[in-house]
C-alpha cells in the first residue's frame, strides 16, 4: 500500500513538471515584450531596458524556468503586468468565487446522481427507471452555458428571484452571495449529476448481483436498506472514479459558466489575462488549475484505500 | 471501469444489422444524426435565406410563416445560421476525433505490444494530458495564436488523444492473449503485423463506440469555446456563438436563446442514442451498463 501510494505520489509531481515544462515554452514562444507592454508605446528604450533587466527578462530560458518554479513552490507567481500586484493576490481574490462555486456544483450533482441512480437501479426495467434514464440521457447533452441561460431567463428575468449575474463579494454578507452563485451552481451540476446517475445506476445493478446482497436479502432485510447499506458502499469505487475526473471537468466548466454570469472567478481573470496579453497571469492560474486536478487526482487515489479496505493491504 | 471485455458475436455483420435495427436508441440515434448531416450538406447548396446577408429591416423577428426560426438583430435567418452552424459543428468535432484517432490509436496499440516502458511512457502520457481540461488548452492555444475554429479542433483533439489511446490499448491487451493471435505469431507474423492485420479489426468496433461518445463531447466543447469567444469567429455562424449573442437579447426575443441550444442538445443527443445503439447491438452482453 505504502509502495502504492508513494507510486501515485511520484507520478503526480512528475506530471505537474511536466506541465510546468509544456505552460513554460507554450507561453514563451509569444510574440510581445511584457516590458514594453507594461510601459506603454511611448516609453524609451532605456526604460524598456532597465525594466526588462529588473522583471529578470533578460536572463537566460532556463535560469527564467528555474525561477518561476522555485517562486511557485513559495506561493510566489509572479507580478501581474497590468494589474502591477503579486499574481497570487489575483488568484486568492478570485478563488473566493470559484472555488465555492465548483465546490457547491459537486456537492449539488452528487446530492442528486445517488438517489436518481439509486431510484433507476431499484426499479431496473421498469418505467421508473426508464423515465429517469431518459432524462439523464437528455441531462448529458445539455450544454452547461445553454442550461444557464435557461435558468437565468426563468428565475432572474421572469420570475425576478434571484439576480441575473455579477457577484456582490463575500464582504455583502454570505447569503447575498450564496444566492449570486445558485444559478451558476446549478448550471454547472446538471450534466455532470446526469452523468453520475448513470454510473451510479450501473455500478449498483453490478453490487446487487453480487452473492453477499442475496444473502442480506435473505436474512430478511429489506431491498431499501440492501440497497444503501451494502450496494452502494461497494459501488462507490467506479463512482469515486468518475467525480475525481468531473472534478476536472466542473473547473473547467466555471470558466465558460464565469462568463456566462460575470462572475469575477478565476475563470474570468484568465481570460482578461488573455486579451490584456498578461502572461504571467496566464501562466500561474493555468499551473494552479492543472495543479488542482492532479491533486485531486491524487486524492481520489487516497480514497480508494479508504473506500475498500483490501487495498490497505496490498 | 478497466478493460472492457470483447465478445463476439457470431452471426457477422448481417446479425449486427438486425439487432440494431430492433434496437431504439439506434434507429432514433441514427435517423436524429443522419438528419442533421444532411442539414449540414444541403447547407452548401441550398439556404432559406443568405446568411452573410445583413436585412437591418427585419431584424429581430419572431418565429413565422417567412422565418420558421425568426431572425437575430442583424436580420440574418435564424434557421439558416443553424444550418450553416451544423457544417463548423461537424467539422471541427470530426477533425477532432481524427486527430484523436489517429494519434491515440497507434499509440495503444505500440503500449499493448510492446508492453514495459513503451506502455508506462504512453500510460504517463496520458496522465500529463488529462491534467488539461480540452478547454484550458484551448486558453492557451489562444493566448499563442488568437482566436479561431483551428484552435478549437486543435485543443479538443489533443483532449482526444489520450482517450482513445486508453481504449485501443485495453482492446488491444484483451486480444493479444487469445489463441488466434498466438497462431499467427507461431506462423512467424510480427508484433506490427499482428497489430494491423489482427488486433485493429477486433477493436474496430470499440473505437466506433468511442468515435460516437467523442464526437458528442467533441460538439459540446465547440459550442462552449465558440460561445466564450475561442471557437470559429464571426461571419462564420456557430452554434455557440449564436448563444453569445442572444444572451443579451433574450429579454426581448427569447427563441433567439431556444433554437440554437435546441440544435446543441438535439444532435448531442442523437450521436449519444447512436453510440448506444452500435454498442448495444454489437454486444448484447454489455447492454444498458454504461
Amino acid at each position: 500500500m505504502t509502495a502504492y501510494l508513494a507510486q501515485r505520489f511520484l507520478i503526480a509531481v512528475a506530471t505537474l513538471l511536466v506541465a510546468s515544462l509544456v505552460v513554460f515554452a507554450v507561453l514563451e514562444v509569444l510574440p510581445g515584450d511584457p516590458a514594453r507592454l507594461m510601459l506603454g508605446i511611448n516609453a524609451t528604450p532605456d526604460a524598456v531596458e532597465a525594466l526588462r533587466e529588473q522583471m529578470g527578462l533578460n536572463s537566460p530560458r532556463p535560469v527564467r524556468y528555474l525561477d518561476w518554479v522555485a517562486g511557485m513552490l513559495s506561493l510566489d507567481f509572479g507580478r501581474s503586468y497590468t494589474y502591477s500586484v503579486p499574481v497570487i493576490d489575483l488568484v486568492a481574490e478570485r478563488i473566493a468565487v470559484s472555488l465555492p462555486l465548483a465546490l457547491i456544483s459537486l456537492v449539488l450533482s452528487v446530492a442528486i446522481a445517488i438517489p436518481v441512480g439509486a431510484f433507476a437501479a431499484q426499479r431496473r426495467g421498469r418505467a421508473g427507471d426508464a423515465v429517469a434514464m431518459g432524462a439523464a440521457q437528455v441531462g448529458v447533452a445539455i450544454p452547461n452555458f445553454w442550461f444557464a441561460l435557461l435558468l437565468i431567463y426563468l428565475f432572474a428575468v421572469w420570475l425576478r428571484l434571484v439576480p441575473a449575474g455579477g457577484f456582490p463579494g463575500w464582504s455583502a454578507g454570505v447569503w447575498p452571495a450564496l444566492k449570486a452563485l445558485f444559478l451558476p451552481a446549478i448550471a454547472l451540476a446538471l450534466p455532470q449529476a446526469a452523468i453520475l446517475a448513470r454510473v451510479t445506476r450501473s455500478a449498483l445493478i453490478e453490487t446487487l448481483g453480487e452473492d453477499y446482497i442475496r444473502t442480506a436479502r435473505a436474512k430478511g432485510l429489506p431491498f431499501g436498506a440492501v440497497l444503501w447499506r451494502h450496494a452502494l458502499r461497494n459501488a462507490l469505487i467506479p463512482m469515486l472514479t468518475i467525480i475525481g475526473l468531473q472534478f476536472s471537468f466542473l473547473l473547467a466548466g466555471t470558466i465558460i459558466i464565469e462568463n456566462v454570469f460575470y462572475l469575477p472567478g478565476l475563470g474570468r481573470l484568465i481570460f482578461q489575462a488573455i486579451t490584456q496579453r498578461d502572461l504571467i497571469v496566464v501562466e500561474g492560474v493555468v499551473m494552479l488549475l492543472v495543479a488542482t486536478v492532479v491533486v485531486v487526482n491524487l486524492l481520489v487515489d487516497l480514497s480508494y484505500a479508504i473506500v475498500d479496505p483490501r487495498l490497505r493491504t496490498r | 471501469m478497466d478493460g472492457p471485455s470483447i465478445t463476439h458475436s457470431q452471426d457477422g455483420f448481417s446479425g449486427f444489422v438486425a439487432r440494431a435495427l430492433a434496437s431504439r436508441s439506434f434507429v432514433v440515434g441514427f435517423a436524429v444524426t443522419a438528419l442533421i448531416a444532411l442539414m449540414a450538406l444541403v447547407s452548401f447548396v441550398w439556404t432559406p435565406y443568405d446568411v452573410t446577408k445583413l436585412v437591418v429591416a427585419d431584424r429581430m423577428l419572431p418565429p413565422s410563416a417567412a422565418h420558421w426560426f425568426g431572425t437575430d438583430h442583424f436580420g440574418r435567418d435564424v434557421l439558416s445560421m443553424i444550418m450553416v452552424g451544423a457544417r463548423n459543428s461537424i467539422a471541427v468535432a470530426l477533425v477532432a476525433v481524427g486527430i484523436g484517432m489517429g494519434f491515440g490509436v497507434p499509440l495503444g496499440c505500440l503500449a499493448a505490444a510492446r508492453g514495459g516502458w513503451p506502455d508506462e511512457i504512453v500510460m504517463r502520457f496520458n496522465d500529463l494530458v488529462f491534467a488539461f481540461p480540452a478547454l484550458l488548452s484551448a486558453v492557451m492555444i489562444t493566448a499563442v495564436f488568437g482566436p479561431g475554429a483551428i484552435n478549437a479542433i486543435i485543443a479538443i483533439g489533443i483532449f482526444n488523444i489520450p482517450v482513445f489511446a486508453r481504449v485501443a490499448r485495453a482492446g488491444a491487451l484483451a486480444i493479444w492473449p487469445r489463441e488466434f493471435i498466438l497462431a499467427a505469431r507461431a506462423a512467424g507474423k510480427g508484433k506490427a503485423r499482428i497489430t494491423v492485420e489482427h488486433i485493429l479489426p477486433n477493436i474496430a468496433t470499440l473505437l466506433l463506440v468511442q468515435g460516437t461518445i467523442q464526437f458528442a463531447l467533441g460538439i459540446l466543447a465547440e459550442a462552449g469555446l465558440s460561445y466564450v469567444g475561442l471557437g470559429a469567429q464571426p461571419p462564420m455562424p456557430s452554434w455557440g456563438r449564436m448563444l453569445f449573442d442572444a444572451q443579451t437579447r433574450m429579454m426581448v426575443l427569447p427563441s433567439l436563446a431556444l433554437f440554437p441550444g435546441l440544435a446543441i442538445v438535439i444532435t448531442v443527443l442523437g450521436l449519444n442514442l447512436l453510440g448506444d445503439g452500435v454498442s448495444d447491438a454489437l454486444d448484447p452482453k454489455l447492454r444498458r451498463r454504461a
